[in-house]
């Protein structure tokens, strides 16, 4: 059989996201973060959304998400991604606006932006990376770092006594009445990637058709965070992680007709 | 309906005019001298009107967020505050000027240092006119006198912020925003459409059609050389908006021995001292910069020439004095007074502060 016979579109298996381009990343080999970029890229073009999309990008490692995902994009202040959406999304309520964050951005620095942002059930898509550290930094301690885990800045593991407890956010959003779809997902095996990918479409939908507040919180690895090799981290994140984060809806309030 | 003339609170003509001017979005959080700018407009309600959204944020960072999230997509926002709430949203102003959206910022000053005082103060125009948040920016300064100005720099400041692609304030104060005066409301403005938005902001986030590169909004430049670029690229902008907007009032100044420089409210009660020291034969003139960036350094450098002395007289222990003496560059001496604390001074006691500096 020639290539040419084999090169046809009903053969392909898998490819690249049309909406992602070739810019070489500069996240880290094991991190989570391009696979959730191609589940956003491959969602928002197969749900027809590339002329409505508008993307806010944390401060963290997804500083960058401009930089791969061919959308419209702003770069908004550490923290403040859900104010900047709340505002775009007001102003332009016919757009899929959706904001991009990682644990410090949305459960540190951005605490008062999220829940407030959740309790008026703002119609927009929140993503949140939870990898228990700073990973742009270099790894510092993150409010979702697991007691006993060793980070740059609590280089002996977190202990409750200094640093308080691992902070479970979603389970705290989930309780304000603007939030509809509260879900904690992985993309650490086909499996996973297969519900979380479910999981966002099902959150998009819900912002589009103005039921509220959706979040998908990704728990995610940070091997180089978390100084291990890829396989490690996952595996660490499966036998650690999931204790304190155990992945699933944790609120959701949409009954499929 | 074209020109309507009511009277408001300058708090209030600045609600009415945002309406009228055609504004998209107002994000706000209540604080003392300032809150009747967002109390008025959920009166109003704008949104059944002209479509106008209008939101109380939980917080004065999170309001100049939204602010910077709207004006992202190409839509005419705004936000106010006073002094403490001011400096809160410093790191969402410089990132406005970073990332060059346009943007109107009220400062309805109030005395600090730190919570301060809710009475009048001009203690902000440092942070106003020399950056206030971190980085090299600067914000198009405007401080009206009167309520009519509250209501007409709103046209004004959003012209100027779109005109430039960069946040303007207008830096009044308590006395300016709670006074009541006759103001005539500037003639009503359409909200501009989705395709004005599209032709006149083409960097505005919209949804990226098929064959457009996508938007993209950020200050965030990690090479050096392109970052130097950017910031070269800002100072030529800055140098453009000081040669062509510099706009300041000048009272009886051509044959004046003394010049008073007073801006805000202050300039109303320097006005009527200046008129009873004309009145006592000695010749005062008055000029008000109404731009305070860009500052009129060239035209009082003029006057310099000509005049014996010049006073800046100030609601804080010396801010724009700074300026007047970096334009002067020496050739004159520039003497100071001012009170603190949310003491406004009475037009006598001006008088007074002139006889005993010049006169003896």
């Amino acid at each position: 059989m020639d290539i040419k016979d084999i090169i046809k579109p009903e053969n392909i298996v898998y490819e690249k996201p049309r909406l992602m381009n070739d810019n070489p990343m500069h996240y880290c080999p094991g991190c989570s973060h391009g696979v959730v970029h191609k589940i956003v890229a491959e969602l928002v073009d197969e749900m027809g959304l590339e002329e409505k999309t508008i993307g806010i990008a944390p401060v963290g490692c997804a500083v960058f998400a401009y930089n791969y995902l061919d959308i419209d994009w702003i770069e908004a202040a550490h923290g403040r991604a859900p104010a900047v959406a709340t505002a775009i999304k007001r102003l332009n309520p016919d757009k899929f606006v959706f904001t991009y964050q990682g644990d410090g951005d949305l459960a540190a620095i951005g605490t008062a932006e999220t829940i407030h942002a959740c309790n008026r059930g703002e119609n927009i898509v929140i993503i949140f990376i939870n990898n228990g550290i700073y990973g742009m930094t270099g790894g510092q301690m993150a409010p979702t770092t697991l007691l006993g885990m060793k980070t740059s800045t609590c280089p002996y593991g977190r202990t409750a006594e200094l640093n308080g407890f691992p902070l479970k956010i979603s389970n705290i959003l989930a309780q304000l009445d603007g939030t509809c779809y509260i879900t904690r997902q992985s993309v650490h095996n086909t499996a996973a990637i297969k519900r979380a990918k479910a999981a966002i479409k099902k959150a998009i939908e819900n912002s589009m058709e103005k039921r509220g507040t959706s979040l998908v919180e990704i728990v995610s690895t940070c091997n180089a965070g978390w100084k291990m090799t890829p396989d490690e981290a996952n595996k660490w994140m499966e036998e650690n992680m999931f204790e304190k984060y155990p992945l699933g809806d944790i609120k959701d309030t949409i009954v499929e007709k | 309906m074209s020109e309507e003339i009511k009277l408001l609170k300058g708090n209030e003509a600045i609600a009415h005019a945002a309406i009228r001017y055609g504004a998209d979005g107002y994000f706000g959080y209540p604080i003392t001298p300032q809150s009747e700018i967002m109390e008025t407009l959920m009166t109003l309600k704008p949104w059944e009107s002209t479509g106008m959204v209008v939101l109380q944020a939980e917080s004065e960072v999170a309001a100049i967020n939204m602010v910077y999230g709207g004006a992202g997509s190409g839509k005419a926002v705004m936000t106010s505050s006073s002094s403490p709430g001011v400096s809160l949203k410093q790191e969402g102003i410089s990132y406005l000027a970073g990332t060059e959206l346009p943007a109107l910022i009220v400062n309805v000053m109030r005395g600090g240092p730190g919570l301060g005082t809710i009475q009048p103060s001009q203690a902000d125009y440092f942070q106003a006119v020399k950056g206030g948040g971190h980085g090299d920016y600067k914000l198009i300064t405007l401080a009206p006198s009167s309520v009519q100005e509250m209501a007409d720099f709103v046209y004004l400041g959003f012209d100027l912020a779109f005109k430039y692609r960069n946040p303007a304030i207008i830096l009044a104060d308590g006395i300016i925003g709670q006074m009541m005066e006759k103001v005539i409301l500037p003639p009503i403005r359409p909200r501009r459409t989705e395709e004005e938005i599209r032709s006149q902001c083409p960097w505005a986030l919209q949804g990226k059609p098929k064959g457009r590169k996508p938007n993209i909004l950020t200050s965030l430049e990690l090479s050096p050389a392109v970052m130097e670029e950017n910031n070269l690229r800002f100072q030529a902008k800055y140098r453009e908006i000081e040669k062509n907007e510099i706009r300041y009032e000048a009272i009886d100044c051509e044959d004046a021995d003394y010049m008073i420089v007073a801006f805000g409210s202050l300039a109303r009660i320097c006005l009527k001292a200046q008129e009873m020291a004309r009145a006592e034969g000695i010749k005062v003139g008055l000029l008000r910069p109404i731009t305070l960036w860009p500052f009129p350094s060239d035209i009082i450098a003029e006057y310099a020439k000509k005049v014996k002395g010049i006073i800046s007289i100030e609601l804080n222990a010396g801010q724009m004095v700074e300026d007047i003496r970096l334009a002067v560059n020496g050739t004159i001496d520039v003497k100071f007074y001012g009170r603190l604390g949310g003491i406004v001074p009475t037009p006598d006691e001006i008088l007074d502060v002139i006889k005993k500096e010049y006169i003896g």
